[in-house]
Parts: structure tokens; C-alpha cells; sequence
């Protein structure tokens, strides 16, 4: 399988569940649909990434891309992910200083929720 | 010492292919199962940014791939053929020439570059050479006027008799 996407509301908050493999073949539909949310006012995001399998720097570019994208409207991008194969890369890069990255989605939730 | 040399089209399609050519011939070679994620992600970096050269400057030439058991060290060396000097995208770091070894994972190579910047989409230029900075002990890249070699190398099980 090389990409899957789905999204869904909970809480007021879009979640993004991705599956298979971020590259830079791949990556640009991961691009597209966070540049649509931001289109359709959704600020505040979590992207499940416990079923990625692989993530290079492209969809790292996608995204701190989306991450820019929705701070420039005052909103976050939160991760899920506990693989250590996905962390080292966000490791390695220091972009885990960047990204909250959380163990479940109800997590991420209920962190943005505090932040409120 | 045994080598598999591949070639491709500079799609990005392909970069996955090659991917799973290079962990495949890795384990074969008796890179240790905890590294091969190493080498999987590396070598994926290195063909993305050749993929993404090719695309820019010569789209009808294959990047080429060649994973060589030399015996203790699993070396890789993805070489394309896009013309250094150009602006954007080619991803050599200054001073790259020569040896540049990786000490593993480090501090971040550019991470307050890659927020600030002036592209909410791409990252900086060099960031995919730094990834695999990290991931490999021994990585030189070699820069001349007619293209890029990204040499990289694993340790692997030695021979037995």
C-alpha cells in the first residue's frame, strides 16, 4: 500500500489518519488534503501516524508546512505516533522541539483542549 | 565482493523500488535487521533528492543506485547526473566535497531554518544530505560539474569461512 488518508471531527478538532508510506511520492496528497482542511477553516489539526510505515524529509516538509499553515490562523498540528522507527527521524531533525507528538489521538485531544 | 547496480527513470514512483532493492540486498549482505531501517531511509533520501535533480535539470537520464558487499561495510552509492552550480533544490552542502563522516543522531540540522523559512512547503536545500548525516557513520558526497555521488556505508557481518 503506498498512501491511505481519511479524516473525521472530534471534538471540534480534525484528525488525520494516515496509513502506509510518506515519500516524496506520496507526500504531495498528505499536502493536499492539509492545505484543503486549512481551506475549509479547520485550524486546529492531529495527524495519526501510527499505521506510517515510512517517513522521509518530504513528508517532513509536508508537514512543518502544515504547521505553518495553521499557525498563521492561530491553530496547531499535533502528531500521534509511538514508533520509534517514525520518531528517530523527527529525532534526528530536532523537530520533536517542533511537533507535539502524542501516544493517542484522545491525548491530542485532550492536550489542545488544555491549551485552550 | 558482490554488486547490484541499479537504474531508474527519475520518478518518484520509483524511489520506493529502490527502497526495497537496497534493504533487500543490505540484509543480504549481513547488515544488521537494526540498521536496515538506517538504510532504508538513507538510501531513500539520497534517490529523492537525485529524483528531484533529474526532474530539474535532465529528466530523460537514470539515477543510478549500486550497493557493493565489501566485505565488513555494506556501501551505497546513488550518483545522478544534474549539473552542480544551479540554484535551488541541488542540495549540496557548502564544503560537502570530500569525506564527511556522520556522528548519528545529532543536534538538529536546521530545524528553526525549516519553521522560519520562506517556503511554508519545501524544505531547506541540503536537509535530505543531513537526514542521512544522521542515519550513516561514513557518508561523502562527491560534487563535480556533471553531478552528485552520495556514497554511504553500513557495517555487515564479515564472511564466515
Amino acid at each position: 500500500m503506498d498512501l491511505k488518508l481519511g479524516h473525521y471531527n472530534k471534538d471540534g478538532i480534525e484528525v488525520v489518519d494516515v496509513e502506509g508510506e510518506i515519500d516524496v511520492y506520496t507526500a504531495p496528497r498528505l499536502r493536499e488534503l492539509l492545505i484543503d482542511l486549512v481551506n475549509k477553516n479547520n485550524y486546529q489539526l492531529v495527524v495519526n501516524m501510527e499505521k506510517v510505515e515510512f517517513l522521509d524529509s518530504t513528508g517532513l516538509g509536508v508537514l512543518v508546512g502544515g504547521l505553518k499553515r495553521v499557525r498563521a490562523h492561530d491553530g496547531s498540528l499535533d502528531l500521534v505516533c509511538t514508533q520509534e522507527r517514525i520518531l528517530k527521524i523527527f529525532r534526528i531533525t530536532g523537530l520533536t522541539k517542533v511537533f507535539g507528538i502524542h501516544e493517542t489521538v484522545d491525548g491530542a485531544i485532550a492536550a489542545k483542549k488544555l491549551e485552550k | 565482493m558482490a554488486t547490484v547496480e541499479v537504474t531508474f527513470t527519475p520518478l518518484p514512483a520509483h524511489v520506493r523500488t529502490a527502497r526495497l532493492v537496497a534493504t533487500a540486498v543490505a540484509r543480504r549482505s549481513g547488515v544488521d535487521e537494526a540498521l536496515l531501517d538506517e538504510v532504508r531511509l538513507a538510501v531513500g533520501e539520497a534517490c529523492s533528492r537525485a529524483v528531484e535533480a533529474h526532474r530539474r535539470h535532465c529528466p530523460a537520464e537514470p539515477v543510478k543506485i549500486e550497493m557493493t558487499d565489501q566485505g565488513e561495510r555494506f556501501v551505497v552509492v546513488v550518483s545522478d547526473h544534474a549539473p552542480t552550480g544551479t540554484p535551488a533544490g541541488d542540495a549540496v552542502p557548502p564544503g560537502a566535497n570530500g569525506y564527511a563522516t556522520g556522528a548519528g543522531p545529532g543536534p538538529a540540522p536546521g530545524a528553526a531554518a525549516v519553521i522560519h523559512g520562506a517556503d511554508a512547503a519545501a524544505m531547506p536545500a541540503g536537509f535530505g544530505l543531513a537526514v542521512i548525516s544522521g542515519l550513516a557513520d561514513d557518508v561523502r558526497v562527491s560534487s563535480t560539474s556533471s553531478g552528485v555521488s552520495v556514497r554511504m556505508s553500513w557495517p555487515s557481518a564479515a564472511p564466515t569461512a
